[in-house]
């Protein structure tokens, strides 16, 4: 099963998975989460939390009931690497869940795929059934006496928000995709107020590579705060849209070069909460310490209408707040009608004023990510773009020029 | 509802909760089912949940609502929906649009007067690469161009059952 994308050659393909996880079964609990912290990995997923530091904290907690979810609700738009990783690695990612189950003592593991996914779902149920009868899942995992860990697949039902840890937990355990206050973090309190531990797709596939080829070859790719190597969705107004991988701390320009997007004048990172970065700023780096992502680009065009890009992405925030708090739920609203206002033409620079004092108010006072992001690329296309999307025509008078 | 229709709701409802067990967690995955089974989840079906989940019809309701491959209303034995979100925009999902409005004779979020298809939008669903992008149910069509998509919904029409027919390769490449 395998929708074909197109890209370079992914590192995960020579990667063999189950050695990765024979050599982390071998060594204490504690040599593992110390190998992941000394591996330098942050989250794939695109927050960027220490992956040794999560699980390290659920490791440390009390009970003997404890969770590894693995996240695969990837929704962010533009963003589609984790359909190719379970599609095509899905063994790395099982390899990835059990080593995380060995250490911090979790003997359920769930994917949580995306309802949008749900034709991956036969054939992950397939792999697993395959590690089953193999040993490789279930009672003593490889061999090893008294470690049992198992997985099941859990479909969502099309709800973005769901991405978010609380909320994606909310949602397995049969409530509305509603993020929860923080603290407790699910580390402490998750899935059925157990320690859990949610990771991304690629995090937990990488975790399994960190074992089977070893701390110092991770640490060969990527800078020293961003190691590792990482896998990027390119879509949008290019040659050769994919799935890529690069080490972390490519420069845009170097990135659009090898997917064939050099005339672009513009590039989404990070998808719909991410930031639009300008062909000024090119020369950046793809990195935690400058632009943080979890691998989303979309190329813009030289033809793009950047004002009709921002209001696609307040389309889909207004659309997929869950709607819990206020500045989330009326300030995407707000974003909106103003990207209508813009189209018409008759949005005064001193609204705009105010809606860059919304943004602001949505980044400290919303619950999760979405309120916290979702103003972003607007902001960032206003300052950028701020020429081209001001003072337009309004639309009927367009219409009226062009009959 | 006929009191007959309702039992076997009931049964086929409590088969459903045997199966995927009691708890709460069950909720989503019953209603998919449900959903899945019955093209939409009437307040019958609601209550005969609550019941057999021990709790109340507004909670489900409360869940059906919030999901959008749950929603309630009656949808129609093939959901078509295309995918809106900017790479699948860049691509050129307006013709798309068009074509599927024409084709299907229905406007979003409509469903066809013969109750076979039901149009919708999606949010980003993961083809950015390959958009156009639409779902039909659960199956995916990718660089979707206005002939395929007479091609598709031909498809469906042909098809006896919930599914369109196993020609899907064709467009994944």
């Amino acid at each position: 099963m395998s929708i074909q994308t197109q890209g370079n050659t992914l590192t995960f393909a020579s990667i063999d998975a189950d050695a990765g996880l024979r050599t982390a079964l071998a060594m204490s609990r504690p040599d593992i989460i110390d190998t992941v912290s000394d591996s330098g990995m942050k989250g794939r997923g695109g927050a960027g939390f220490p992956t040794g530091m999560k699980w390290n904290f659920a490791g440390a907690e009390k009970g003997d009931k404890k969770y590894i979810i693995c996240n695969a609700d990837e929704g962010e738009p533009g963003t589609f690497k984790d359909r190719v990783i379970l599609s095509e690695f899905p063994d790395l990612v099982f390899a990835g869940m059990a080593i995380a189950g060995r250490a911090i003592g979790a003997a359920e593991g769930i994917v949580y795929l995306r309802g949008e996914y749900s034709y991956l779902r036969s054939h992950l149920n397939a792999v697993i059934k395959k590690r089953r009868a193999a040993g490789l899942l279930g009672k003593d995992v490889g061999g090893v006496k008294g470690f049992d860990f198992d997985i099941i697949v859990a479909l969502g039902a099309g709800a973005y928000i769901c991405g978010e840890e609380t909320a994606l937990i909310e949602s397995l355990e049969g409530f509305r995709g509603e993020p929860r206050n923080r603290p407790p973090f699910p580390v402490v309190a998750g899935y059925r107020y157990a320690p859990t531990v949610v990771n991304n797709v690629e995090t937990l596939a990488s975790a399994a590579c960190i074992f089977a080829k070893g701390v110092d070859w991770f640490k060969s790719f990527g800078t020293d705060r961003s190691t590792g190597f990482k896998l990027f969705s390119i879509s949008g107004d290019c040659a050769k849209p994919g799935v890529y991988e690069f080490p972390f701390g490519i420069t845009v320009a170097d990135l659009l070069k090898e997917v064939g997007g050099e005339n672009a004048k513009a590039v989404q990172i990070g998808g719909a909460s991410g930031t639009c970065v300008p062909r000024t700023q090119f020369a950046r780096r793809m990195a935690f310490e400058d632009i943080p992502t979890g691998g989303s680009v979309i190329v813009f065009g030289p033809q793009t209408d950047m004002l009709a890009v921002a209001e696609n992405f307040l389309e889909f925030f207004a659309d997929e707040s869950c709607g819990q708090c206020t500045p989330c739920r009326v300030g995407n609203a707000k974003m909106l009608a103003a990207a209508g206002q813009l189209k018409d033409g008759v949005c005064s620079a001193e609204y705009l004023a105010e809606l860059r004092e919304l943004s602001g108010t949505m980044q400290v006072a919303s619950k999760c990510g979405l309120g916290q992001t979702s103003s972003n690329a607007f902001m960032s296309i206003l300052e950028h773009f701020g020429d081209e999307i001001m003072s337009r025509p309004a639309q009927a008078e367009t219409a009226r020029t062009s009959a | 509802m006929l009191v007959t229709q309702q039992e076997q709701l009931r049964a086929q409802v409590t088969t459903l909760v045997d199966r995927l067990g009691p708890g709460r967690s069950s909720l989503v995955p019953i209603l998919q089912e449900v959903k899945t089974q019955y093209h939409g989840i009437d307040s019958d079906a609601m209550q005969i949940v609550a019941d057999l989940l021990d709790i109340h019809p507004v909670e489900v309701y409360s869940v059906a609502t919030f999901y959008a491959f749950l929603n309630p209303a009656a949808e129609g034995q093939f959901v078509v929906r295309l995918c809106r979100t900017v790479s699948c925009d860049l691509a050129g999902k307006d013709a798309i649009a068009r074509q599927l409005e024409s084709e299907l004779d229905v406007a979003f979020g409509e469903t066809s007067k013969d109750g076979r298809f039901t149009l919708d939008w999606a949010n980003c669903m993961g083809m950015c690469d390959q958009g156009p992008a639409l779902l039909v149910n659960d199956r995916v069509y990718t660089r979707v161009t206005p002939e395929t998509v007479r091609e598709i919904v031909a498809e469906c029409r042909a098809a006896h059952d919930g599914h369109a027919a196993e020609r899907k390769e064709g467009y994944l490449v």
